[in-house]
Formats: C-alpha cells, sequence, structure tokens
C-alpha cells in the first residue's frame, strides 16, 4: 500500500501569540515549532496501515526549509520517505492544495492521510481541497478507520454524534483526534531518520487568493470581577448574569 | 450580483445555523445592492426551504433526490457548486459545520474561489468583503479579503445571530440536477446522533467541567447546570483524557472553538490551550477553589469556593430566577 502523509510545520499549542511587525503574521522568535498535532495522528494511522498491509508511508510538507524539520521527525517517527516542496511564498489553502496534488497525482498512493486542520491557520480545507483536485472521494474529520480490499468505512465526528460514510479506496482522510494515540520517536527511529531521504522538489505555486491584510491578537478581556469566595455570593452571580449581562 | 447561501438541513429539518448564514448574506447583500439565493440540498426538502424567505432570502432553491437524504461529501459539493454557476453566483456562504467545513473546500476548488474559513465578522469595504477568522485557535485574528472572481465565505456558528423572521415566505423554485452514482463515492450509511444532547459547537451557553471535579460521577452537577439553562455540557482536555467525558465535548485548541453568549468553567485551570478554544465567548463566569487560577483573568464574574457546593447553588437559584418569569 502506497500512503502519502501531509505534515504541516507548526507553532506548539502553548505558543504565547505576538505579531509580528509586518502586522500580518506572528513574530516566531523563540518560537517551538512542531509537527501539527492532527498531522501526528494522521501519520501514525498511515504507519499503522503499512505494519498491516506492507508497503510505503511518504511524509510531504510544502513550505519554507523549516518544514524540513517536520519532515525529520516524520521520518523519525517511521516514515519510509520525505518529500520536501520548496516554497518561499506564504501560499494560502488553495495554492498549498494544489502544490501536494500536483505530487501526489504523480506517485498515485492508495490513500492519503492529512490532518482535520493545520493548528496554525486552522483553516481545515486543505484535506477537502486535495480530494477535489484530484477528483477522489473524502472523508473528513476521522475517529475511526476500517479499510479491507478497497472499501473504506470511516466514522466522522458531526455535530452531537457521529456519521458512518462509505467509500473506496484511493480517497483522502482528514484525521481527528480520538482515531489513535500517536507513538513517540523510538531512539532508533531517531538515529535512523538521519540516513532517509529527503527528497526536495520545486512546486509549482499558483498565485494566492486570499490575501491576509492583518493580525491582531483578539481584545484582552481584562479580568472582571470576584463576585464572592463562598455560596453566598451565587445570588449575585445569578443577578448579574441576568441583569447586567443579560445572558439568562 | 448574488449570493448564494447555503442553507444546511439534517433530517428535514433546517439548522439554526441556515437562518444565521441567511441573515448573513442579507446584511452583506445589502450594502453590497446583491440579491440572496438560498439553497436547500436534501431528500424532499423544499417543504421546510420556504422559511428561509422570513430571514432575507430573495429567492430559495431546493435541489433534490431521495439519495440526497444523507449527507454526501461529492454530492452536496456538487449541488452547491452548479447552482452557483447557473445562478452566476459571486459569493457563496456556507456554516462553518461538520458540513460546510468538508463540502466548503471542495466547493471553493469546483470554482476556482478563495475560500475564508471559520468566518467571525464580515465587513463590506466598497465592492469587497473583509472577513475576520480566527488563527492560532483564537490566540489571533486575521482580516483576509478574497482576489478570485467567486469567493467563497464559511461562517462560525453562533457568531452571526438569526433573530426571528421578519419579512414573508419565499416559494421555492425546485432546481433539477442529475446525479450519477460516481457523485455518491462517499455516502453517510448511518448517523448516530446523542439523543437530545446539544453539541458545544452550536450551543449558546456552556457549562464545562474540569478536572477539579475529580471523578465522571461529580459531572451530574455540570448536567444540571447545563440542562436548567438550556445550555450544553463542556470538558477540559484534562477529564477528556481521563475517559470521563467523551471527546466529542471538549474545548480548546485540540477540541472545539466555541463563542456562546455565556461560558461557565467549573474547576477548569485555564490552560493556554483551554482559553484558546473559548475566550471570544461573550460572557465567562469561573469557578475555582484556586483564587489564582488563570481562568479569574479572562472571566467577567468569578466565585472562588468549591464547586461543588458553588454549582448546585447556582442551579438552584436559576430555577428560582426562571420560576419567577
Ligand atoms: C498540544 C496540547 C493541546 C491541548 N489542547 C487542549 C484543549 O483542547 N483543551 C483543554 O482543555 N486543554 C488542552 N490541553 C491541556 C491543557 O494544557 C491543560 O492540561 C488542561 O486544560 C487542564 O485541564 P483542567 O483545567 O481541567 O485541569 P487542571 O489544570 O488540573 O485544573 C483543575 C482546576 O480545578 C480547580 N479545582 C480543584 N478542586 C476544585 C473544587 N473542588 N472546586 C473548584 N475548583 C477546583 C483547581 O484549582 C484547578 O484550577 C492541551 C495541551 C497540549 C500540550
Ligand atoms: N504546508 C503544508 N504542507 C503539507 N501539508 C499541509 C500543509 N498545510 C496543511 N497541510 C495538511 O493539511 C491539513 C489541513 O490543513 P489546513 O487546511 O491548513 O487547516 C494539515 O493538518 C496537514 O495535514
Amino acid at each position: 500500500m502506497k500512503i502519502v502523509v501531509c505534515v504541516s510545520h507548526v507553532p506548539d499549542s502553548a505558543t504565547k501569540v505576538n505579531i509580528a511587525g509586518d502586522g500580518k503574521s506572528i513574530d516566531k522568535t523563540g518560537v517551538n515549532f512542531i509537527i501539527s498535532t492532527y498531522d501526528e495522528i494522521a501519520l501514525e494511522e498511515a504507519l499503522r496501515l503499512r505494519e498491516k498491509n506492507g508497503g510505503e508511508v511518504v511524509a510531504v510538507s510544502l513550505g519554507g526549509d523549516a518544514h524540513k524539520e517536520t519532515l525529520r521527525k516524520s521520518l523519525a517517527m517511521g516514515a519510509d520517505k520525505a518529500v520536501f516542496l520548496k516554497s518561499d511564498t506564504q501560499p494560502d489553502s488553495f495554492a498549498v492544495a494544489r502544490g501536494l496534488a500536483d505530487f501526489i497525482k504523480e506517485y498515485s498512493p492508495e490513500i492519503v492521510l492529512v490532518g482535520k486542520q493545520s493548528i496554525d491557520t486552522d483553516n481545515s480545507a486543505i484535506g477537502c481541497m486535495v480530494a477535489e483536485m484530484l477528483g477522489w472521494p473524502s472523508v473528513s474529520v476521522v475517529v475511526k478507520l476500517e479499510i479491507s480490499g478497497g472499501k473504506v468505512t470511516a466514522e466522522r465526528e458531526i455535530e452531537g454524534g457521529h456519521e458512518k460514510v462509505e467509500t473506496k479506496l484511493p480517497c483522502v482522510i482528514t484525521a481527528q483526534k480520538g482515531l489513535n494515540d500517536p507513538r513517540y520517536p523510538s531512539l532508533k527511529g531517531i538515529m535512523a531518520a538521519k540516513n532517509k531521504p529527503i527528497e526536495e522538489r520545486t512546486p509549482a505555486v499558483i498565485p494566492s487568493k486570499v490575501e491576509v491584510l492583518s493580525m491582531k491578537k483578539p481584545s484582552a478581556k481584562s479580568a472582571g470581577k470576584i463576585v464572592g469566595s463562598d455560596v453566598s455570593a451565587v445570588p449575585e452571580l445569578v443577578r448579574l448574569l441576568h441583569e447586567e449581562a443579560k445572558v439568562i | 450580483m448574488k449570493i448564494l447561501a447555503f442553507a444546511e438541513q439534517r433530517n428535514n429539518k433546517l439548522k439554526k445555523t441556515a437562518f444565521e448564514v441567511v441573515k448573513a448574506a442579507r446584511t452583506v447583500a445589502d450594502q453590497l445592492k446583491a440579491e440572496v439565493v438560498a439553497l436547500v440540498v436534501g431528500d424532499s426538502v423544499h417543504a421546510i426551504a420556504g422559511e428561509l424567505g422570513t430571514y432575507g432570502a430573495n429567492r430559495v432553491l431546493a435541489v433534490e433526490d431521495p439519495r440526497l437524504g444523507k449527507y454526501s461529501t461529492t454530492a452536496y459539493a456538487k449541488a452547491i457548486a452548479e447552482i452557483a454557476k447557473k445562478e452566476q453566483a459571486g459569493i457563496v456562504f456556507l456554516s462553518a459545520t461538520a458540513m460546510g467545513k468538508d463540502c466548503g473546500p471542495r466547493v471553493a476548488v469546483k470554482l476556482d474561489a478563495g475560500i475564508a474559513v471559520d468566518c467571525t465578522a464580515l465587513r463590506v469595504d466598497g465592492a469587497d468583503i473583509i472577513a475576520s477568522r480566527p488563527v492560532y485557535a483564537g490566540k489571533a485574528v486575521t482580516d483576509v479579503k478574497i482576489h478570485s472572481p467567486v469567493k467563497v465565505f464559511s461562517l462560525r456558528p453562533n457568531v452571526f445571530t438569526a433573530g426571528t423572521g421578519s419579512r414573508s415566505t419565499a416559494s421555492v423554485e425546485k432546481v433539477p440536477l442529475q446525479f450519477s452514482d460516481e457523485d455518491f463515492s462517499t455516502r453517510v450509511i448511518d448517523v448516530t446522533q446523542s439523543k437530545g444532547k446539544l453539541d458545544v459547537a452550536e450551543a449558546d451557553i456552556i457549562v464545562t467541567g474540569g478536572r477539579g471535579l475529580k471523578g465522571p460521577e461529580n459531572f451530574n452537577i455540570i448536567e444540571e447546570l447545563a440542562g436548567v439553562l438550556g445550555g450544553a455540557v463542556g470538558a477540559s482536555r484534562a477529564v477528556v483524557d481521563a475517559g470521563w467525558r467523551p471527546h466529542g465535548e471538549q474545548v480548546g485548541q485540540t477540541g472545539k472553538t466555541v463563542s456562546p453568549s455565556l461560558y461557565i468553567a467549573v474547576a477548569v485551570s485555564g490552560a493556554i490551550q483551554h482559553l484558546a478554544g473559548m475566550s471570544s465567548s461573550k460572557y465567562i463566569v469561573a469557578v475555582n477553589k484556586d483564587k489564582d487560577a488563570p481562568i479569574f483573568q479572562v472571566a467577567d464574574y468569578g466565585i472562588v469556593g468549591d464547586a461543588m457546593e458553588i454549582v448546585p447553588a447556582i442551579t438552584r437559584e436559576v430555577k428560582k430566577l426562571m420560576g419567577k418569569e
């Protein structure tokens, strides 16, 4: 089974966000970058599929040179190969999806796994875009995946419940928390990753359709009032919610 | 100029977000002097679609096929994109729900359109729409502009208020569309819905419990308060990881991002990943026994004390208040 996993290179979720001088992006000083949380889950699922069915897992990432770190981590977790689609611009989802889809078309895997959302831009768009560009089916926000003989059964999370979806290979799956618990790279894996290839390519990057005009921190909430420190404060709290906030 | 508003239904019932999307489209259309065309896709949905007129749709279209009774990413995306082309809509609105997030990106590709996902505000600037959308789990907000001829926006549920429909209902035009089997290459074969349970992403009031509740058995106090308020139960990651609550309830960076009118955080410390998911709530109440817990820094109102005493007291007081009215 040929499997592609798309990984994005993002700030750690504990990052305190500061806006950069351009007013359109975050200040990267001192920020620790990681493989996006859901991409780790996608990669784990890919590794399990390979363990079960044999084959090859290729991790691919599109972006600046720093993305190679994330590819290296993917190799350490167990991916067989990595493909780095080098782009020094800041492409939008459409352009990233196009670059990924072009590579995937050429490599023609049986399944593509991505994260349900990249924890930086929170677009939740790439997976379904790539599928549409390839003319493939897809299931997004997947918490359970079963594949047998080309038939795919996946459970996806929806508001207040789950949908069971049937489709077929080749397809794109976007991974949600709950699908699996990603492994930690072993020392052996980390050592082995050093010798695994990262193939560099230059994708055709189409112009972005979405322009970021500005980025701001949300207006900081000022700490409110402590209504009290025991049960006697409850009537006042409820009065405030009813009369001042008017939310109940 | 036309705005196509995709109005979501499930089980032949329009979702609240359907009205939000149509109303938001109306607001934008008034400024752009545009027309709002609402679209409902499903099995036999024309009977429920007319109500969208009351929220400002100039015309209401229905695409029907027995196979559309359950959601299919491929078929729904086709329906929306085909109608957008037929109507020459320059703007497409969807809601950023499980369905809208799934088919929206496909619609964008089919229309060669840029997409702004999960918008929390829309502003008209001349002939352009400037959309605000949170990034980094809400730790920052970007303003974006789409440059492609066709533009797709998905709107975060619960942020754009629909109010009540005040116009007259619209007559519904059924639009014939042909679907092949290949269009249903993904099909939903089963839906499991927790009965009568409100999802945190859609709720207007959320009561969230954290690890300080000590065990799953103590979540009854959270459920009761959520119950009297007509809200949903939320959970911190610590309690989801401990297996006390399902992941669907998790609020935060790796859970759901929510913006209810009222968010009550009980025995939640307020870790940065939790705050990321809820700090855009309109009003935040914190109940925590530690007066230095970071959650108090974002709370509008706080009570320092034992959740096991405070929460049942709030439930009683709310019941009393409601009894009075
Ligand atoms: C990559 C990553 C992603 C994450 N994503 C999320 C996410 O999506 N959502 C999320 O919530 N977290 C997330 N976290 C975890 C986060 O860092 C915290 O660990 C978590 O939010 C803590 O949950 P908590 O507040 O319930 O527990 P704790 O931090 O243990 O807080 C418990 C609180 O209860 C109070 N308390 C104790 N007893 C009582 C009592 N009797 N009455 C009142 N108060 C009491 C304590 O004072 C304390 O403040 C993430 C972490 C990482 C690394
Ligand atoms: N630059 C990128 N390179 C490779 N994969 C990416 C990139 N950006 C996003 N992805 C993948 O697409 C998923 C969804 O991202 P997004 O649509 O940006 O939220 C991520 O979880 C990744 O799996």
